[in-house]
């Protein structure tokens, strides 16, 4: 279990200091996929260099199944950070070295014997799916398959931790659902904890558990991956969930409902079944839904027929609905 | 023409050359190779230092250690050359015990060349990606592994193409010495060429500098682009991998 208790951090500038994280707590559970979001500056590469103490943080505790390693010493903490596997953005492999010799540098690193060493490196080219790569040097491969690499050497020292920093941005989006799909795996295979920090929302839904909201250094919300996204509680969390958000004010009707989904099939059959079942035709004025898991989370704002009748039975039909909240929109001023 | 060749001056400087040249050659060449070796066993390092003891490095030392260490190098590398080389006989002759000849100019060279040299070990270090210090980091490396299996390794080509240019800016200084009792092929074209009016004994030994400059520079160069992995097209030249 990863412990972030209090963590603020202060980078001293030349315009003063500048408070990168004030205040974080988290916690992260072991097998968690757990996404930190937020906008760019939002501090999120700062908050997971805490995690291995890559920054050392300004104030807090980081607590590694309860052991702090604020309070460790050089070596002790040298000790565990090998039980905590980092991947990058831009993939950080050593160049001069081949794709098996860059799986190895780690398990060089703990000291492994060298035949052990290039066994297991041979056998996790084979996880990451690229065998025949052992020779190659990484200039040669494609930023996917360097990601792959980065990772094969990630897991090179069984590591109980898997932090990603934007691991997927500078790849295009097959890739990273590739590139995805394959920590998923990991972590559902290995049980291994991963922290995935990214900006893109997408990334979240694809892989996450769990998530938290960072916004200006703070924590805003955490939550569930389906509490957080069907349902924001913050401003920062609403931006971030629905960037084209749902301005209500401009929107024209005569009565206005929105429903919430809350991880039920996808909306469009409601709209349609709607007007099947109850023969009721209702205006969608505005939706921000997304998919989660292959489950719909998200709202969308409906206008009602004019007719009291009519628009009494499309409410009746969709408070029968399995998976939706509704509410009435009162503030609504057309 | 004629009266060229059968001249009897010219045909004593042709011999001359033949008779010579090659033991200038070879001081020439051992003077150089032996004076950039001590300058990288002592400019590595500092470069090294340099680097990782910064205020911004992985090991940062006390700011007033590094700006003395700043200090010297800059100050050693502003001297010229040949005033240098007279400042620093006395040490020469404290060290070898001769301040004349080509064992003469090995401590001035080597004093000259390493600020130099650190200096280029300093820039080839700093040029690394910072992404890959990081990820040593993560994964647990000490600073001294960082140094040798992380910064060295990754920066090996731009530290040898470093190391060619040090290698010709020590032969282009040993040459000069020859102007104050050193030996190799400068000399000769000061002291048995332009001293004793003997024309083609200075074209000839500069020819044979500027072949020699020319030979180790796509030599080297050749070496440096086999070693650089860091570009898909530079594997193709690497050859097979
Ligand atoms: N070493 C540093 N010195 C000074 N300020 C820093 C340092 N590192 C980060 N910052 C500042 O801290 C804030 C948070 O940076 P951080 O890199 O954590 O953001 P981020 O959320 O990862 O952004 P991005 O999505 O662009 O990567 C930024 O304002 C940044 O300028
Ligand atoms: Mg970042």
């Amino acid at each position: 279990m990863i412990e972030l208790k209090n963590i603020s951090k202060v980078f001293p500038t030349a315009e003063g200091e500048l408070h990168a994280l004030t205040d974080v707590t988290l916690t992260i559970g072991d097998g968690d996929v757990y996404g930190i979001v937020g906008m760019s500056g939002a501090g999120k590469s700062t908050l997971v260099r805490c995690i291995n103490l890559l920054e050392r943080p300004t104030s807090g505790q980081v607590l590694i199944d309860g052991a702090d390693l604020c309070a460790m010493d050089q070596k002790a903490l040298i000790a565990q950070r090998r039980s905590i596997s980092m991947i990058f953005q831009q993939f950080n492999l050593l160049m001069q070295r081949t794709c098996l010799k860059n799986i190895c540098f780690p398990m060089e690193i703990a000291k492994v014997k060298r035949a052990d060493a290039e066994k297991r490196a041979r056998e996790l080219l084979d996880v990451v799916g690229l065998p025949d790569k052992a020779d190659a040097y990484p200039a040669q491969l494609s930023g996917g398959q360097r990601q792959r690499i980065a990772i094969a050497r990630a897991l090179a020292c069984d590591p109980r931790i898997l932090l990603c920093d934007e691991a997927t941005s500078a790849l295009d989006p097959k890739t990273t659902r590739d590139i995805l799909r394959l920590i998923k795996d990991i972590n559902k295979r290995l049980g291994i904890t991963v922290v995935v920090i990214t900006h893109e929302m997408a990334v979240v839904e694809e892989i996450c558990t769990h998530v938290a909201i960072l916004d200006h250094g703070r924590v805003m919300e955490t939550g569930t991956v389906e509490e957080v996204f069907s349902n924001p509680q913050t401003e920062a969390g609403r931006r971030l969930v629905y960037p084209d958000g749902v301005h209500i004010a401009q929107l024209p009707a005569a009565q206005v409902i929105r429903i919430a989904f809350n991880g039920g099939s996808s909306y469009e059959p409601l709209i349609a079944s709607l007007a099947i079942d109850c023969g009721v035709k209702v205006n969608i004025l505005g939706a921000d839904t997304r998919n989660v898991n292959g489950q719909a989370f998200g709202t969308m704002l409906l206008g009602l027929p004019e007719d009291p009748p009519e628009a009494a039975k499309a409410v009746a039909y969709l408070k029968n609905q399995p998976n939706i909240t509704m509410e009435e929109v009162r503030d609504y001023h057309g | 023409m004629a009266d060229f060749f059968s001249d009897p001056k010219t045909a004593a400087q042709i011999s001359f050359l033949l008779e010579n040249i090659p033991f200038a050659i070879w001081e020439t060449i051992y003077s150089t190779v032996i004076a950039t070796v001590f300058a990288y066993l002592i400019g590595l390092p500092l470069g090294v230092i340099l680097v990782t003891g910064a205020k911004d490095g992985i090991r940062p030392l006390p700011a007033p250690l590094m700006q003395a260490l700043n200090v010297v190098v800059n100050l050693l590398r502003s001297v010229p050359f040949l005033i240098l080389m007279v400042l620093v006989m006395p040490l020469s002759r404290i060290i070898l015990g001769t301040t004349i000849g080509t064992p003469g100019i090995l401590v001035p060279l080597t004093v000259a060349a390493f600020p130099f040299a650190a200096r280029l070990v300093e820039s080839s270090i700093r040029e690394m990606d910072k992404g890959l210090i990081e990820a040593a980091q993560s994964m647990g490396c000490s600073t001294l592994q960082i140094v040798w299996k992380v910064m060295l390794p990754e920066s090996l080509p731009s530290l040898l193409s470093g190391f060619l240019t040090a290698f010709i800016t020590i032969l282009g200084y040993g040459a000069m010495a020859g102007a104050i009792g050193g030996g190799g092929l400068g000399a000769m074209a000061l002291m048995k060429g332009w001293a004793l009016q003997q024309f083609l004994v200075i074209y000839g030994a500069v020819i044979v500098i500027v072949i020699l400059v020319q030979i180790f520079q796509s030599a080297g160069s050749h070496l440096v682009n086999r070693m650089d992995r860091r570009t898909a097209s530079g594997q193709k030249k690497g050859g097979k991998h």
